[in-house]
């Protein structure tokens, strides 16, 4: 596998990543305490970041640093202790915006068949939902098994949880994110727990759901190659409490191939964050 | 497969052998019947006095039923009220726990005094003698629901009620399921306790006076009847309960739906 592309052969508009696009999420200022008085401990510092609407940010650092705590606070399951998200221009829990969200676990119902499994943001999302019961076994059912079959769990709708192996489940997981076709997208740790083979052809079809619908993605890893190689932009954070220290474009036509990641220039651009963070876990 | 039948076969023979050693141990120690019956006489006595009997089968059985519907209802509600939040499962535990102290038997006579004799107490007493464990076991399914769970519904948006409706209650399914099988043979036991206290009928008030006419066969058959039905309705929800909560015990041959 070779690529033909330079590394920074960067087209203009191929990431909409300028300052003047239009914002999905906006942290102003904000910061997470739990706890109060002497025991109060601070998971995130004060932080200020933007995500471009359709841009695909990478969230890295070392564990225990927040990066979970901002995904949290995007998708509303935390409130911030001071400042305030924005998410699709209004406060995060006006939920503005379809919010699409993968955890570290695959975090399956255990009493519902896979393919309910994915159902359910239909179930719960407006417009979606006011349709569900006449199209659960019609239109939505279709789409799901579309979906299925995209990240190659073709037939296994009909299965439990339980009758699945931890990666085919991290990709029910990702079909869940992704049925009802979110605004925003986020991946809290997706392919953590898989192998390498297996977490490889996730990023390419992840990266082809991407480009499928743009939608906007704040990607939480510790696994640099993970980050160069699906992200458009690339924010490192310090250890606790944590906040941004880095902030850089990767400026990669898309679609990328796999055989990116052992390029020179994207090994010296995964070798410098290594770096960075190995310089700020001290 | 063929492990539970053979459990089933061996099942089938432990009760088989106790009969039949009862009825043994009787005939050769010479057992008078004013003491202990033989299983034999037992059924004879079932048989030939059935249809004096149905009646007040049926009676305690429906006493029995209305009972822990009632009791289902209820405890359900209560679980549900005090299981979806912190506070309330605090604070009102320690009064739940002191009701379940009280011996139901004590309260019997005061549902006489409020009610009068017959059917409505033994209602009443079957309702109290079930609500408990349900209460429990649908306070702690939801309490102990994985916060994990409820984020994936948080995360699109769910309304506490969609949450508990498609999380919460479904994850407290094999509780509910563990608690009806308690509750159901409960409710027999304060129906008949009821019954033996104050009404003209019911098994509870056969066996009563069976006893004091020395109809010792007939207080047998009396109980023969109740085990009977507790173990028909204990089959029955336990059907249900394989039906409904297949995901927790992982069957293989969980139907597919």
């Amino acid at each position: 596998m070779t690529v033909q592309r330079p590394i920074d052969a960067a087209q203009p508009g191929v990431d909409a990543v300028t300052t003047r696009a239009p914002k999905a999420v906006k942290l102003e200022n904000v910061s997470v305490v739990f706890g109060r008085g002497e025991k109060a401990v601070t998971a995130l510092a004060p932080t200020t970041l933007d995500l471009e609407k359709g841009a695909f940010l990478a969230l890295v650092g070392p564990s225990g640093c927040g990066k979970s705590t901002i995904l949290k606070l995007v998708s509303n399951l935390l409130a911030p202790s001071s400042g305030v998200v924005i998410v699709g221009g209004k406060e995060a829990k006006a939920k503005a915006l379809k919010v699409g969200m993968a955890f570290q676990n695959p975090t399956m119902l255990p009493w519902l068949s896979i393919e309910r499994n994915v159902m359910l943001p239909l179930k719960i999302v407006p417009p979606y939902c006011h349709r569900f019961r006449a199209e659960r076994k019609g239109e939505f059912r279709d789409r799901v098994h579309a979906l299925l079959d995209k990240v190659g769990l073709t037939g296994f709708g009909d299965h439990f949880p339980w009758q699945l192996s931890g990666g085919m489940l991290q990709r029910a997981s990702l079909c869940r994110a992704l049925i009802h076709e979110p605004d925003l997208l986020l991946l809290d740790e997706p392919f953590g727990a898989l192998d390498q083979f297996t977490r490889e052809e996730l990023w390419a079809i992840l990266q082809d759901l991407y480009l499928d619908r743009r939608p906007s993605v704040i990607l939480v890893t510790h696994d640099l190659r993970e980050a160069g190689f699906l992200a458009s932009r690339i924010c490192v954070m310090s250890p606790r409490p944590g906040k941004i220290i880095s902030d850089r474009a990767v400026d990669i036509p898309r679609p990328r191939d796999i055989g990116l990641i052992y390029q020179p220039a994207f090994v010296e651009m995964t070798q410098e964050l290594r770096a960075l963070i190995a310089q700020v876990r001290k | 497969m063929d492990d539970e039948l053979s459990i089933n076969i061996a099942s089938a023979a432990l009760i088989c052998g106790f009969f039949a050693l009862w009825e043994v141990l009787c005939l050769l120690l010479g057992v008078s019947d004013l003491i202990l019956p033989r299983p034999s006489d037992i059924v004879a006595t079932l048989i030939d006095r059935f249809p004096v009997l149905w009646p007040h089968i049926l009676q305690t059985l429906y006493t029995t039923l209305v009972g822990f519907a009632l009791g289902v209802g209820i405890g359900v509600a209560i679980g549900v009220l005090i299981g979806v939040s912190r506070i309330a499962y605090g604070v009102a535990y320690p009064l739940l726990v002191g009701f379940s102290s009280i011996p139901k038997v004590a309260v019997v006579p005061i549902f006489v005094l409020w009610f009068g004799s017959g059917t409505t107490p033994a209602i009443l007493t079957a309702m109290v003698i079930c609500v408990f464990p349900i209460v429990v076991n649908i306070a702690t399914g939801l309490a102990t629901t994985e916060p994990e769970l409820e984020d994936v519904l948080k995360s699109l948006g769910a309304s506490r009620r969609q949450i508990l409706w498609n999380v919460g209650l479904p994850r407290t399914m094999p509780y509910f399921f563990a608690s009806l099988k308690v509750a159901i043979t409960l409710s027999f036991v304060g129906a008949v306790l009821s019954e033996t206290v104050a009404s003209n009928r019911g098994i509870g008030n056969v066996m009563m006076s069976a006893s004091s006419n020395f109809d010792v066969s007939l207080v047998f058959a009396g109980l023969m009847i109740l085990a009977a039905l507790g173990v028909a309705l204990y089959v029955v929800f336990s059907m249900l309960e394989r039906r409904v909560t297949g995901w927790a015990t992982r069957k293989n041959d969980f139907a597919v739906t």
